[in-house]
């Protein structure tokens, strides 16, 4: 009784003291970043909905269309294509990123000598831009592969585990450090309390280890997740989505991914603006409900603190 | 006085270290190699990548020298904009988003609620969902320069930003601030003055993130920036690689050197804020 008495107490001194005045400026802390959120988000947005209804060159000239242009986008192969892409391409990447920044970040916790050198090199390459780092691998990669007569960009499956080797020298270090904070936050008397029992290494990893770090797979694979689903300099940078064949008449880049798929869709030319603004709406509700559902999916498996 | 002791490594863990320091060598390979490869002739760099520069091969600094002249635009002046786009980015995101977040946690009105969960929705919509249409509106606007880019930056990049901090105001304690406004500071000076230090460790956590993301950015400037005057360093070396990279591979990689370059000192003088801020805003995320 006597401390809901008090919350309501300080409430009203908040009230008096804090909110109303912060509400009279209003103008300085909200204005400058809602009128740039505005217009760097919110009409940007809305307007892309509409437009995915459209015909249009320019937003001048839209005229509207109703689903024609995700009936032309779910039959354009190349869209189709470049989803099944992406997928494998994403479980392919989760598992490696994962698995390997696991290991090292597990091994960089043990007693170690020169833990905090081996952390700062692999941490490194995430600070390298997306473009640069296609040009690197592209240039190792047709170095590597000239030893064998051939080229990057002749065999589809060649720029696809190159883009999964680039990504995963990029993010194994980022992933790294967010799994080495969760080994150090497992509380060390329960690690204790496991020796004293008797587990056995295996037992204290999988059992007490695993559930405590469990915050962490979470946001490392829905990071991995989002960034293997919204790769594009790298995709371009890379292969740029080559090598490509015909197939119905259609030119289908094998190296494609969704993204880079919706931004060459667009500059073929302005028949395409409507069809590549609705593959954009899919991947963006492709993307949103891929977030939410990994995020209860492995929120529902973290130990209650 | 703390007494320090040798630590003893168990032989276990010698191995390990030898077993990383080949694994780190590995890793800095990719470097290593374009570092050995923008002093090489072209010639050199398309039939052997991975030789070390020889008496025929190596052409000391020529390369480097073409690499920031090549193409009609100057190096340099692509890595000015790059670096006043992100110092001026970051600067008003960090301003101007945790002035609103502090807003958003203390003033418990409709319109801070749904601005709030509008900036949470932001966070999972990817760029691709707005990038033609920002690129109209951007147009129109004339925010098409370097000078004025920074506010698509501060309105795409919002949402994060607004989240970490709201995440951290709500566990500052609100005696504070109600002991400067019953000590006559109004909010302005309250902000500034008591909120704004305590913010330290998110500001430094959102600032690196975002100047990560700002600088390596190479879509957004691509298609905001009017390209036939303004250019920044990811555009630049696309822009060097599509139209004389096949031509000339050793001068790219000069190029690329120059670009890694810096990063690489602001890593190592950095490296523990930089660490530290990438585990506290993945944690908060």
């Amino acid at each position: 009784m006597k401390k809901k008495k008090k919350t309501h107490d300080a409430a009203a001194v908040n009230g008096l003291l804090v909110r109303r005045p912060i509400r009279r400026w209003f103008p300085l802390f909200i204005l400058p970043t809602f009128v740039c959120f505005i217009i760097g988000f919110v009409w940007p947005f809305i307007q892309g909905i509409y437009l995915s209804f459209c015909n249009f060159n320019t937003p001048k000239d839209a005229s509207w269309v109703g689903f024609a242009n995700y009936v032309k986008a779910f039959s354009d192969t190349g869209f189709i294509h470049a989803f099944t892409n992406t997928a494998s391409f994403a479980v392919v990447s989760i598992l490696t990123i994962n698995v390997i920044a696991f290991l090292i970040a597990y091994a960089l916790t043990q007693k170690m000598a020169g833990a905090n050198l081996f952390r700062t090199v692999f941490f490194m390459p995430n600070l390298i831009g997306g473009v640069v780092l296609g040009y690197i691998w592209s240039m190792i990669f047709d170095a590597i592969l000239k030893g064998y007569n051939t080229y990057l960009t002749a065999n589809a499956t060649y720029g696809f585990w190159g883009l999964v080797i680039l990504v995963a020298w990029q993010q194994i270090g980022y992933m790294m450090i967010i799994y080495i904070a969760g080994f150090q936050a497992v509380p060390g008397d329960m690690l204790e309390a496991a020796k004293i029992d008797g587990a056995t290494g295996w037992q204290t990893l999988t059992r007490v280890i695993i559930p405590n770090i469990m915050p962490s797979i979470t946001i490392c694979t829905f990071l991995t997740l989002t960034n293997s689903f919204k790769m594009f300099d790298q995709n371009l940078a890379l292969t740029g989505g080559a090598p490509n064949i015909m197939f119905n008449g259609a030119k289908v880049n094998m190296t494609e991914l969704l993204a880079l798929n919706i931004y060459n869709t667009y500059n073929i030319n302005a028949k395409w603006h409507g069809a590549a603004q609705a593959k954009a709406v899919v991947f963006f509700l492709l993307v949103a409900v891929l977030a939410i559902a990994q995020l209860t999916a492995t929120r529902s498996k973290e130990v209650q603190q | 006085m703390k007494e320090k002791k040798r630590t003893e490594y168990s032989p276990g863990s010698k191995i390990l270290t030898a077993f990383f320091i080949l694994l780190c060598l590995v890793w800095i390979m990719p470097i290593f190699e374009v570092l050995i490869n923008s002093f090489k002739e072209n010639a050199y760099v398309n039939t052997n990548a991975f030789a070390l520069p020889n008496k025929d091969s190596f052409v000391g600094f020529a390369n480097y020298i073409k690499g920031v002249t090549f193409g009609n635009y100057p190096f340099f002046k692509a890595l000015g904009y790059s670096f006043f786009i992100t110092v001026v980015s970051v600067a008003m995101i960090l301003l101007f988003t945790s002035m609103t977040a502090w807003y958003i946690a203390r003033v418990d009105s409709p319109f801070a609620k749904i601005f709030y969960y509008l900036c949470l929705f932001s966070m999972i919509v990817p760029f691709q969902m707005v990038m033609f249409t920002l690129t109209f509106t951007a147009d129109q606007l004339k925010l098409n320069t370097p000078y004025t880019i920074p506010i698509v930056y501060l309105g795409f990049g919002a949402g994060m930003a607004i989240f970490m901090f709201v995440g951290f105001i709500k566990g500052l304690p609100l005696e504070i601030e109600e002991a400067a406004a019953i000590d006559g500071c109004g909010p302005v000076r309250t902000y500034f003055w008591v909120v704004l230090p305590m913010l330290k460790p998110t500001l430094i956590s959102v600032g690196i993130l975002e100047a990560m993301w700002v600088w390596n950015d190479y879509l957004l400037p691509y298609l905001v920036l009017d390209r036939t005057k303004y250019m920044t360093v990811p555009i630049l070396v696309q822009y060097l690689k599509g139209s004389y990279g096949s031509v000339d591979l050793g001068a790219t990689m000069a190029v690329i050197m120059l670009s890694i370059i810096p990063i690489i000192i602001i890593y190592i003088f950095c490296q523990k804020y930089i660490i530290k801020g990438v585990a506290a805003g993945a944690v908060k995320g």
